[in-house]
């Protein structure tokens, strides 16, 4: 049986695999730079951010919640390293790196008691602290700008740097993405968060303690969040209240390209990260196929559907011939 | 039996002189708002700035770097003609919010009310209240209809604007090579209105060995910004320069270029801020950008607001009046007040400015 599911889960990010070879193909046949060692260096570059929300957002959704207020959580974790960097250059880099991902727990953890505990609706709740996370950086901000002369070249070389020619940022994401991918699949409390979100009173007579698990998924995500947030900073070396803004729809989408179930309960963090590298991948072949810019929201929308769609049609036509052969077994 | 009586009547009397005064001052200030505003010629240059002015500054967006150095300004224009300058706003760019803004200033009675609109027809109903109710309204960094302001305090004229950025790049170009133009968004009236001087400004003969070959939208967000930049380097192989009309599109594309290949070969110029661009200036990014001084914009609409309140200008052509440092102005067409020629930053003198 755990054969068969995790047959159907790869499946399931095959169909993402092969929309993102159709993407890659066809924009490398028509513009070969696009597939050149520098245009991929671009395209992991873009993602990378991207991804890292991504997972944290999978931890959260499996278990029947979402969590809006990532972009949020973004903007202060970016403007609050930002700050510490620029006004306290003394502050070794890793304490500030390590002090963003603590605030990105903080924030994880508000969403955390107010979903898991006071069981406020998750939609609500991070709806909620969507404004009051971004309300607070804005007060805090109090218009200021921090820019790319004002953090130290080692922070901002981060942001850029190579490590074996895979550039870090992206390292970073594959690390994070790796680490929650096999929590995921063999802890138990990784198994734990499905259960949840495939049936959440059956969790609970399981003996699952719900609250905890659902907490934790929150503040993994707000944790991911405010690590994604110190990338960011070193990424654009611009940083103001606004950065981020929006952003979590994007995160959001590319989790439901990757597969993963907005009701709960399936999924990985591999699909979603994939998920990720595919709406990147289609803004960056937009941009270097000179696509009409007035057209290009709406030929970003119908490429999303086509993928969407490819993916279904491919887990579908699966699912049948595995179900014809199970029959023709028996 | 006899004193509460007595205190009816005398309540009675004050209550009736109180709605007597108040009636009367509505009525004052009815007839005297469109009396002012049907003989704009009673202007007098030599009037004295009044003392203890209040002036609000009503910005876009309150938080936004840029409205908080203009603000830092015309509140310090404010303190320099002995008045009081404030800064009030939404914390979001949008056109309703600010109609409230306008309301509540009504309310407190302030002399004039600057204003940078977030849309150009919405607040009108509003300022046209706020002027009936003798308070002066002078626009400045994003104009409303002229019927809902006195005077426009313009940044820089957009023909200005567009035409000095091309020949900013021209010369770094050595006039020849493919350029293209990262923007904001495909509908942001400024950039498109610049955007449309550039193209004209490319037309006369000393361009003819370049070649505008895309305008790319980054939507002013900075992840949109770097992959169309890329997308612009990778599409355009031989790409020779970028102008990007945009603080957050120009940022973006300095960040990209300061660690690719591209840095220091192809030219990137535009508007931007010198403590945003710092840096790049500093490691040969970049090598001149441009931009009116914020600072200058809010201190000067600062002065215009005194000179209206004080009866010094009304908004009609040819008026002349004084801006603190900044020397004398002059009210031009449709009561357009012009800050001047934009400021060219580069490696020599962007460490004189803060902003």
């Amino acid at each position: 049986m755990t054969v068969f599911a995790g047959r159907i889960a790869r499946v399931r990010e095959l169909g993402i695999v092969v929309a993102l070879v159709v993407l890659f193909g066809v924009t490398g046949a028509v513009n070969p730079a696009f597939l050149s060692p520098a245009g991929l260096r671009d395209i992991l570059l873009n993602s990378a951010i991207i991804a890292t929300l991504a997972v944290g957002q999978t931890l959260v959704v499996v278990t029947r919640n979402v969590d809006l207020s990532v972009s949020s959580v973004v903007g202060i974790s970016a403007f609050g390293g930002a700050l510490i960097l620029a006004d306290h250059p003394q502050v070794p880099i890793p304490v500030v790196i390590a002090g963003c991902v603590l605030l990105g727990a903080a924030c994880g953890a508000v969403n955390g008691l107010l979903v898991g505990v006071a069981k406020v609706p998750a939609l609500v709740a991070t709806l909620g602290t969507l404004y009051a996370f971004r309300g607070v950086d804005h007060a805090w901000a109090g218009g200021r700008q921090v820019n790319a002369a004002d953090m130290p070249p080692g922070f901002l070389r981060l942001g850029s740097a190579d490590v074996l020619g895979v550039p870090l940022p992206a390292l970073v994401a594959l690390t994070v993405l790796l680490a929650v991918g096999w929590v995921l699949r063999n802890l138990p409390q990784g198994r734990e968060l499905y259960a949840i979100g495939s049936s959440p009173e059956a969790a609970v007579l399981a003996g699952i303690p719900v609250k905890r698990r659902v907490v934790s998924a929150f503040v993994a995500g707000g944790a991911l969040a405010g690590l994604a947030g110190v990338m960011w900073a070193a990424r654009f070396g611009t940083v103001d209240a606004t950065v981020a803004t929006g952003k979590e729809l994007d995160v959001i989408a590319a989790v439901v390209v990757g597969g993963v179930a907005i009701f709960g309960g399936s999924g990985t963090v591999y699909g979603a990260a994939l998920g990720a590298l595919l709406l990147s991948g289609i803004t960056s072949a937009l941009a270097v196929l000179r696509v009409d810019a007035l057209a290009q929201t709406a030929v970003n929308g119908a490429l999303i559907l086509a993928a969407i769609m490819l993916d279904r049609l491919l887990a579908l036509r699966v699912a049948r011939s595995l179900r014809k052969r199970r029959r023709d077994a028996r | 039996m006899k004193r509460p009586i007595a205190l009816l009547a005398g309540l009675a009397l004050l209550a009736t002189a109180c709605g007597g005064t108040t009636r009367s001052d509505v009525a004052a200030q009815r007839s005297a708002a469109p009396a002012a505003s049907t003989a704009p010629a009673a202007a007098d240059p030599n009037a004295p700035i009044k003392p203890g002015l209040k002036i609000a500054f009503l910005p876009k967006q309150v938080n936004n770097p840029y409205f908080t150095i203009a603000n830092r300004d015309g509140v310090a224009a404010a303190k320099e003609f002995g008045g009081e300058g404030k800064e009030v706003g939404p914390s979001e760019a949008s056109a309703s919010s600010q109609v409230s803004y306008i309301n509540t200033l009504i309310q407190q009675k302030q002399d004039a009310i600057v204003i940078s609109a977030n849309d150009p027809n919405a607040v009108v109903p509003a300022l046209k209240q706020a002027m009936a109710a003798g308070i002066k309204v002078v626009s400045y960094d994003s104009d409303t209809a002229q019927d809902g302001r006195n005077v426009f305090v313009n940044q820089a004229s957009a023909e200005d604007l567009g035409r000095t950025q091309v020949q900013l790049l021209a010369g770094q170009l050595g006039h020849k090579g493919k350029i293209a133009v990262l923007s904001a968004t495909p509908n942001a009236t400024n950039q498109n209105t610049w955007i449309e001087f550039m193209k004209d400004e490319l037309t006369k003969p000393e361009y003819k060995d370049m070649e505008l070959v895309k305008v790319a939208y980054g939507n002013d967000d900075d992840q949109k910004s770097f992959t169309e930049t890329q997308g612009l380097l990778r599409s355009y192989p031989d790409l020779a320069g970028i102008i990007s009309p945009t603080t957050v599109g120009i940022a973006a594309a300095a960040r990209y270029l300061s660690d690719s290949d591209f840095k220091g070969k192809v030219k990137l110029t535009g508007l931007g801020t010198p403590n945003q661009l710092r840096a790049f200036v500093k490691d040969g990014t970049i090598e001149g950008f441009e931009l009116w001084n914020p600072g200058d914009l809010g201190y000067l609409a600062g002065w215009a607001a005194a000179a209206l309140a004080s009866g010094q200008i009304t908004g009609a052509e040819g008026e002349r009046f004084k801006a603190g440092r900044l020397g004398e102005y002059t009210v031009g067409a449709g009561g357009e007040v012009l800050l001047g020629k934009p400021t060219v930053f580069d490696a020599q003198n962007i460490d004189d400015f803060d902003f």
